[in-house]
């Protein structure tokens, strides 16, 4: 088949015409604007699994754009790593998409067109990130991803205008380091060319300029996936920001980062280099291990529901680089990053959908007032509540299987770390005590403390939930918490990880 | 070995009762319908298993998973079987006393706790019928989260806060339980429990003892749902909740899934020979003694009965705690055989704490001058309930407390002298079981009542709440009876299908420790 060959490049090339029929179409009626986006972005999941399965059969994908051959043009590769991401990313775009149509109907009923603009091209953005094999080409979406995320974040207007702010500003600092470190490397190789660049790297290695390049891309990338201690601008951009646009930045957005840096660090550089040459493994997994405990710890002080949520990606974002770091002594580390992107884009899906569907319907922000919630929306305090126990871990829902592959991978590196793997260990099983001592705090408030005004008297218990096109996304995602998590706990995602560590260079799974 | 999907259904009926429970939350009748049906088709599945069982053979079904060597597995072999008896049998009767009492007391979020209860049931026969620690895992936080809604029923402050201690205690536990199970996967490749012990894990032994020992009390520290001593105090606090709650739960299946979990530990996964030569034996044992007389000392000043018969429970838990640590056959068949016969005879005693509730409104032992003439069925019921927990004829307490004494004379001949102390802490315990218990009999049937004059009349409990602990009481004797009458070759088969088999299920699981 032709037309599938070129599947890598239409779902980029499909989004970014559709960002600009919904800003004509819009002009005309203001009613075109959601179902382009969503059928649009219908069209680019289909694509994304056909895609998938392909390199799942075929292995990975290449294709020159404009048939120039590497590494004179822009190739777009993709192996399992990137399928997987960039249904993830699509799904979530999807479930967005419906989700917003009624929240942003009221919360920004005057930009219903300029918001449908912005958010495709985000998703061109991100889903550029994903396919391409160019690392100049990455750092281009990965602009314009982030500049149509300021754009979303600064709609709200208000606080939310400070919030985009502090964004663009961290956000392009966060850019200029990678660009930098894209400089260095295009001047020690003169390739822009990821496969080209893990080919010609590894003889200098030792070369300062492709250490520094390392450290550039490190710290770039840590302030774009919000990395503690370089998260200061996310709790307030999550928070300000129109309740879709919190999902879909927390979720797929946050996910691609975390891509990115894996991207770098595993097909850019090796797990040789970074265990032996720079050694930031253990210091990776050092910060990542704070900010877990960090992240929980400033959750628990939060009364505003989404603020929480923003303090808790930062630990969740804690548990991916975490077991990042663990990569090179344990290839359970990079299964438990790998599965936890997927498992965080769900939880926290589906929370950050909650969190918008209790400020659409009754304007509560604030844990405190969340009293009787259980009883006026019944959907979206269950969806809520597994979400959070599965965000808890508690078997089998997804949390779970991510702890489970951690602290396997943190056992195993007590081997050659003796004390800060047991710490490692530790720290994960703290935090999910942390992670219950916030979520469960919010769950007792919805279902089982009693309103000072006594109950309600029964006529304020009418239930008053959401708009079906708003529950059923986030049903959906409470759902495979569970779904997922049992998944993850079978032998389905056996072939699909042992390519990815193939394809990565990360070792395979031990067997016993 | 025989590949069955039996377990899979056993746990299925709760799961699908679950959610009917909830969609049918309007109308009472067809959901209490759905609970009941749910428990006799889990009963009667667990009792299709039996023979295959009795016959010696190990009911098994698993499922591959990402962890190497790890398979989330069902496996039924006598000692579950003896787990999944005791709570889907109970099951059944306590649903019917849930009705009663709910209904009595008009309660509210009655389907919330119809739901809560299933899903909790789902967690203990998950528990009975894992096959391997990670499946015990899985269910053992299951059951802890579901019985969170039971236990702050009330919504009062006192227990919410009773609910916040309970999750305090327990989750914590959990991770120590997770992370003992994944040391142990890492330093054996394996999880599953073997009879005689995991032979990877003795063979670190010598070298990496102190591993051992630390991960064994990591495990016993995941099993806090045993309420051993000094951590023992979530369970008085989660007394709050309804007394169906505390009768199933927090006398049979949440707290026997934590004796069960320490003997699962020490027999199949350390296996008696390596308890040994660490010397755990004689650790457990010590806590294991230390929490029943103190325990008991807690419950003689307890005025609040359903707070006695918390602490009365820490106590017999100890009881079977003590029966693994003594590492002989007697001991651990003492052991096995506690958690039904503790089963059947605490839960009769919850279910007249309830019933006095229904029928009196008291709670206090104070208040209950008299009330056996009211009551009688109910408090001869008690009676029988609080002998057993004595270790008096013709409750079943005794066999279990004989077979416990017998181990630990065995204990102090085979593995050390010292072992013969645990006799004389058996013997005071009971001695205590004594002190506390016979009060509130003597209270309920010879002191009359103040300021009410002339023949009190009989005012029982309604019918729903009355029946089942009549046969839980029944049981209670049965049992003891089929242990006397079971030599005789006529009577046998009916005796031992009366006694649901436990007997012969006690003998093998004995056996399959010391092979």
């Amino acid at each position: 088949m032709v037309l599938t060959e070129h599947f890598p490049v239409l779902v980029i090339v499909i989004s970014m015409f559709a960002a600009f029929t919904i800003l004509i179409a819009g002009k005309v009626n203001k009613k075109a604007a959601f179902p382009i986006a969503l059928v649009t972005i219908f069209i680019q999941l289909l694509l994304s699994l056909s895609i998938l399965k392909r390199v799942l059969t075929e292995g990975t994908i290449h294709y020159w754009l404009g048939g120039w051959s590497p590494p004179w043009g822009i190739e777009y590769v993709i192996d399992t790593l990137n399928a997987f991401v960039l249904v993830v990313v699509l799904f979530m775009s999807f479930m967005c998409v419906i989700y917003s149509k009624r929240s942003i109907e009221k919360e920004q009923p005057r930009n219903i067109v300029l918001f449908y603009v912005v958010f495709q091209l985000l998703v061109t953005g991100l889903c550029g990130i994903t396919v391409t094999g160019d690392i100049f080409n990455l750092y281009v979406f990965l602009e314009i991803s982030a500049l149509a995320a300021y754009a979303l974040i600064a709609v709200a207007g208000g606080r939310a205008l400070k919030a985009s702010y502090n964004y663009v500003i961290l956000g392009s600092l966060g850019a200029c380091f990678f660009l930098l470190g894209i400089g260095f490397l295009y001047a020690v190789t003169g390739t822009l060319n990821i496969a080209d660049l893990s080919r010609l790297l590894p003889p200098l290695y030792g070369n300062r300029a492709v250490q520094a390049a390392f450290v550039f891309f490190a710290v770039g990338l840590s302030i774009k996936v919000a990395l503690f201690p370089l998260h200061v601008w996310q709790p307030d951009a999550y928070t300000y920001a129109p309740s879709v646009v919190s999902v879909i930045i927390a979720t797929a957005m946050a996910k691609v980062s975390v891509y990115a840096l894996i991207r770098v660090i595993f097909s850019v550089f090796t797990i040789e280099f970074i265990d032996t040459y720079v050694g930031i493994d253990v210091a990776l997994c050092w910060i990542a291990a704070m900010g877990i405990i960090a992240g929980s710890v400033l959750a628990i002080m939060q009364t505003n529901l989404k603020r929480m949520l923003a303090y808790s990606s930062v630990a969740q974002i804690g548990y991916i680089v975490l077991g990042i770091g663990l990569a090179p002594m344990s290839a359970w580390g990079l299964v438990g990053a790998v599965a936890h992107i997927l498992n965080h884009a769900i939880m926290k899906g589906c929370l950050f959908m909650a969190a918008g569907a209790f400020i659409y319907k009754l304007g509560l922000r604030d844990i405190r007032d969340f009293e009787g919630l259980g009883k006026k929306m019944p959907y979206a305090s269950a969806a809520f509540t597994i979400a959070a126990i599965s965000m808890i871990g508690v078997p089998p829902c997804t949390g779970f299987a991510t702890k489970l592959f951690l602290i396997l991978a943190s056992l195993q590196a007590t081997e050659t770390l003796p004390v800060s793997g047991y710490i490692f260990v530790a720290v994960l099983l703290t935090s999910t005590l942390l992670n219950l001592a916030y979520f469960w705090r919010v769950i007792d408030r919805i279902y089982f403390v009693k309103s000072e005004e006594g109950d309600g008297g029964g006529r304020e218990t009418k239930k008053a939930d959401v708009p079906l096109s708003m529950v059923v996304p986030m049903l959906i995602l409470a759902a495979l918490c569970i779904v997922v998590g049992i998944l993850w706990l079978t032998k389905v995602p056996l072939p699909f990880i042992g390519q990815v560590l193939t394809d990565l260079g990360a070792g395979v799974l031990p067997q016993w | 070995m025989v590949e069955m999907l039996t377990p899979l259904f056993v746990i299925l009926c709760p799961l699908i009762a679950a959610p009917l429970i909830l969609l049918l939350g309007k109308w009472p009748n067809i959901r209490e319908g759905v609970t009941i049906a749910a428990s006799i088709a889990t009963f009667s599945l667990v009792l299709s298993m039996i023979n295959p069982i009795v016959e010696g053979e190990v009911i098994r079904i698993s499922f591959q998973t990402l962890l190497p060597g790890v398979a989330v597995g069902f496996k039924v072999d006598a000692f579950g079987m003896l787990f999944a008896l005791t709570s889907s049998s109970l099951w059944i009767l306590v649903s019917f006393y849930s009705i009663g009492y709910m209904r009595s007391l008009k309660e509210h979020a009655q389907t919330r706790f119809f739901f809560s209860f299933a899903l909790a049931i789902f967690g203990a026969l998950g528990i009975a019928m894992s096959a391997n620690l990670v499946t015990m895992f899985i269910f053992y936080e299951i059951l802890t989260v579901s019985t969170y809604p039971l236990v702050i029923h009330d919504q009062t402050a006192e227990a919410l806060s009773a609910g916040h201690k309970y999750f305090a205690y327990l989750l914590t536990s959990g991770t120590f339980f997770l992370f003992g199970l994944m040391l142990t996967y890492y330093l054996t490749g394996t999880t599953d429990f073997t009879n005689g012990g995991i032979a990877a894990l003795a063979a670190l032994n010598p070298v990496h003892k102190w591993t051992l020992i630390i991960l064994f009390f990591c495990f016993l520290l995941g099993f806090l749902k045993a309420a051993w001593m000094p951590f023992h105090s979530w369970l008085p606090t989660a007394m709050v909740a309804p007394t169906p709650v505390s009768a199933l739960l927090h006398a049979v299946a949440v707290v026997k899934a934590g004796v069960f979990g320490i003997v699962r530990i020490v027999c199949y996964i350390y296996g008696v020979d390596l308890m040994t030569s660490l010397g755990l034996g004689l650790a457990l044992a010590c806590i294991a003694g230390f929490t029943m007389i103190v325990a008991n000392l807690f419950a003689i000043a307890q005025d609040n009965l359903k707070r006695r018969l918390a602490y009365s429970t820490i106590n017999q838990l100890s009881y079977i705690l003590l029966g693994a640590a003594l590492l002989t056959p007697d001991g651990i068949k003492g052991a096995m055989m506690h958690i039904p016969f503790h089963g059947y005879m605490k839960i009769t005693l919850f279910l007249c704490a309830g019933a006095i509730m229904v029928a009196t409104g008291k709670k206090n032992i104070s208040e209950m001058a008299g009330i056996g003439k009211t009551m009688p069925v109910t408090m001869l019921a008690f009676s029988v309930g609080a002998l057993g927990m004595c270790g008096i004829p013709p409750a079943v307490g005794f066999i279990s407390k004989w077979f416990l004494c017998a181990g630990s004379v065995e204990a102090a001949e085979t593995i050390s002298p010292v072992m013969i102390i645990f006799l004389f802490v058996l013997l005071i315990a009971s001695l205590l079981d004594v002190v506390y218990f016979f009060p509130i009999i003597h209270t309920a049937f010879f002191k009359d009542p103040e300021g009410v004059a002339g023949e009190p009349k009989v005012k029982e409990a309604p019918m729903f709440v009355v029946i089942p602990l009549a046969i839980t009481a029944t049981f209670s004797i049965i049992f003891f009876l089929a242990f006397i009458l079971r030599p005789v070759d006529v009577l046998a088969p009916y005796v031992d299908m009366l006694s649901m088999h436990i007997y012969d299920l006690v003998d093998i699981a004995s056996g399959n420790v010391f092979t």
